[in-house]
């Protein structure tokens, strides 16, 4: 019997028993879509994430003051357990190496803002106007905090801010009074909603010699820096470690966390569960994979007077195991494209219903799922194919 | 030509050997007209089944045109079932599934002949046994005799020097097993060998050779003269 011959024999069998085909079929394509859909899901946060935080800047670093021990936690320096300050001539001797393209020195606090009879309690940044281009963030209109205007007394809102004090009138040069200090608003930030949990819609940022005069401290939230390359950000780091190592008197006692090192981490986490969730679909595969075997036995007892009567016109053992062998492999293969098609039709929907969600499967789940759901409908298939080759052609036959 | 030598098939059951064949001798001429009779369990189906080779005797020699059946392979036997044997069976034994012509031509296939070649031969069959308005009917949609003809069309399709009916006309009523045993009986007149097993003594009273048989022995074997 040639393959030819073998496969088109198989797939009339495959087609004449339509309902029986179809459910397994369907078993089949179900896995299949599940690990298309899930591990789509699962890339697609892992894309989320990442396009988030890179929408945060570019190349960029963080110093902030305090040592970790041990690079994961950095939970002493979050609470501000630190021996020295970093202050703005660190800043300012940062902004001086030759890794760094700019920085912007960040401190952090709230105060009361007053403008047109109306009041409210504002996040305020402190800031230089650098922020703005290593933070990713855009002016609606007006300018920012123009370098070498850092003495005067302008201020930025928040796209939320400006709206609710200003709604009808245009707030470009309005005076606000922000806690005991009065400012001209310069601009007003481009709407942007939340990113990484912070709402630049409701905060103002202000010239950080003022932000520092308010909070009277002279020390420094965080130190934001860009490095000039992606290349640059290693050395840079090396550089900034060293230079605050020597302006603080020997001690390293601030930490650098570096937005690659961050990414990297996601990226490990979120690629790993995506693994888990493909693991946890394909053991829907393993079970329609069982269901096959299910049914090709069913269908080896149906048909043994079938089996019988091919091997006294002369079926050898062997035609008989490749024709089960084949129903199974076109059972697996019509239940893998179904349910590629199925899971890529899922994840179109996904990405319809969820536009910020990049929903694609990644193309190793894809042959990965389809390989899977091959392989265990055709091991599924082994026993029962030996079985029915196996079958006593006499005692076959005599059964009705 | 067919040389049956100490031919020996025995079967348990529980703890009882039970002879379906018990020392067969018997030797069957190309182109004799045979039929073998007797009560159930008289060993004649298992007799056949050897001969067909979807049987194997515990001991004794199995000769076929010349060449010892009993030390060949499985695929060996496979092939000689399928270019020197025809099976006609009481209950037909078609694929459901399957129409008429697709019925007939499954020896082809199991054969490996290509799909042109097959399509030709098959009509022929059809043509033959006049089964061309039937061609694309299922078994459930033929009548019984038709089923027989396909049933007989796919056991002649590969040309076989025997063909080997059991109780062929068991599910048939009268005129219409008299048509069928007339199909057969052409076939042995065009040189194939015809071995009929029956308990119909009629019917076995047709053949110019008759074989008896009762537990699992040759009672009597005659030969008619026209034979």
């Amino acid at each position: 019997m040639t393959l030819a011959d073998t496969l088109r024999t198989s797939f009339k069998t495959v087609v004449s028993y339509r309902v029986r085909s179809l459910l397994i079929i369907l078993a089949m394509a179900l896995g299949v879509a599940a690990v298309v859909v899930l591990t789509a899901l699962g890339d697609g946060a892992r894309n989320y994430v990442i396009n988030q935080f890179s929408s945060i800047g570019t190349n960029l670093l963080v110093v902030l003051p305090g040592r970790a021990e041990t690079s994961g936690s950095f939970l002493g320096a979050v609470l501000g357990q630190t021996p020295r300050d970093l202050t703005l001539k660190d800043a300012q001797l940062l902004g001086r190496l030759p890794q760094v393209r700019r920085y912007a020195p960040l401190n952090v606090g709230a105060a009361e803002l007053s403008a047109a009879n109306r009041l409210r309690e504002v996040t305020v940044l402190g800031s230089n106007a650098d922020l703005i281009p290593i933070r990713h963030m855009k002016l609606a209109q007006g300018g920012f905090l123009a370098h070498g205007t850092e003495r005067n007394a302008q201020i930025v809102l928040g796209a939320k801010i400006a709206n609710e004090f200003f709604p009808r009138s245009q707030a470009i040069g309005q005076r606000v009074r922000l806690g005991d200090s009065r400012f001209m608003v310069s601009g007003v930030l481009a709407a942007q909603g939340e990113s990484m949990g912070f709402n630049t819609d409701e905060i103002v940022i202000i010239p950080i010699d003022y932000a520092q005069a308010m909070f009277n401290t002279t020390s420094l939230f965080r130190i934001l820096i860009e490095a000039k390359s992606h290349n640059d950000i290693e050395p840079a780091k090396q550089a900034i470690l060293a230079t605050l190592k020597q302006s603080h008197d020997g001690e390293e006692d601030i930490t650098v966390i570096t937005q690659d090192a961050i990414l990297s981490t996601f990226d490990r986490i979120l690629h790993t569960m995506t693994l888990a969730v493909a693991g946890i679909a394909a053991i829907s595969l393993i079970v329609a994979g069982i269901l096959v075997m299910n049914v090709m036995l069913v269908a080896v007892n149906q048909r043994t007077a079938e089996i019988g009567l091919l091997k006294a016109i002369g079926a050898t053992s062997s035609d008989i195991r490749r024709l089960f062998f084949a129903e199974a492999v076109w059972l697996s293969f019509a239940g893998a494209i179904l349910g590629f098609l199925l899971g890529q039709f899922g994840n179109l929907m996904l990405r319809l219903a969820f536009p910020q969600l990049p929903a694609w499967a990644p193309v190793w789940a894809s042959i990965a799922g389809i390989l899977v759901a091959l392989i265990t409908g055709i091991v599924a298939c082994l026993w029962p194919a030996s079985q029915a080759a196996r079958l006593d052609a006499v005692k076959a036959l005599s059964k009705r | 030509m067919i040389r049956l030598s100490a031919i020996t098939r025995t079967f348990h059951m529980g703890d009882q050997t039970v002879y379906a064949l018990n020392g067969i001798n018997l030797h069957i001429a190309s182109g004799e007209y045979v039929s073998i009779m007797g009560p159930s369990g008289s060993g004649k189906s298992t007799l056949l089944n050897i001969i067909g080779l979807l049987d194997q005797p515990d001991s004794g020699r199995y000769e076929l045109d010349g060449r010892l059946i009993t030390d060949l392979s499985e695929t060996e036997q496979a092939q000689i079932r399928r270019e020197k044997i025809g099976f006609v069976f009481q209950s037909f034994h078609l694929i459901p599934r399957l129409t008429a012509a697709e019925n007939i031509e499954l020896p082809l296939i199991l054969n490996g002949m290509p799909q042109e070649q097959r399509q030709i031969r098959v009509n022929d069959a059809l043509q033959a046994f006049e089964l061309k308005q039937r061609a694309s009917h299922r078994p459930a949609e033929l009548s019984g005799g038709q089923r027989q003809r396909v049933a007989i069309a796919r056991a002649t399709i590969m040309q076989p020097s025997v063909i080997l009916a059991d109780e062929p006309t068991g599910n048939l009523d009268h005129q219409i097993g008299a048509e069928v045993m007339a199909l057969l009986e052409n076939l042995h007149h065009t040189g194939t060998t015809l071995i009929v097993v029956t308990h119909d003594r009629e019917l076995g009273a047709r053949a110019h050779r008759q074989i008896a048989m009762r537990d699992g022995k040759i009672l009597t074997d005659q030969a008619d003269d026209a034979g």
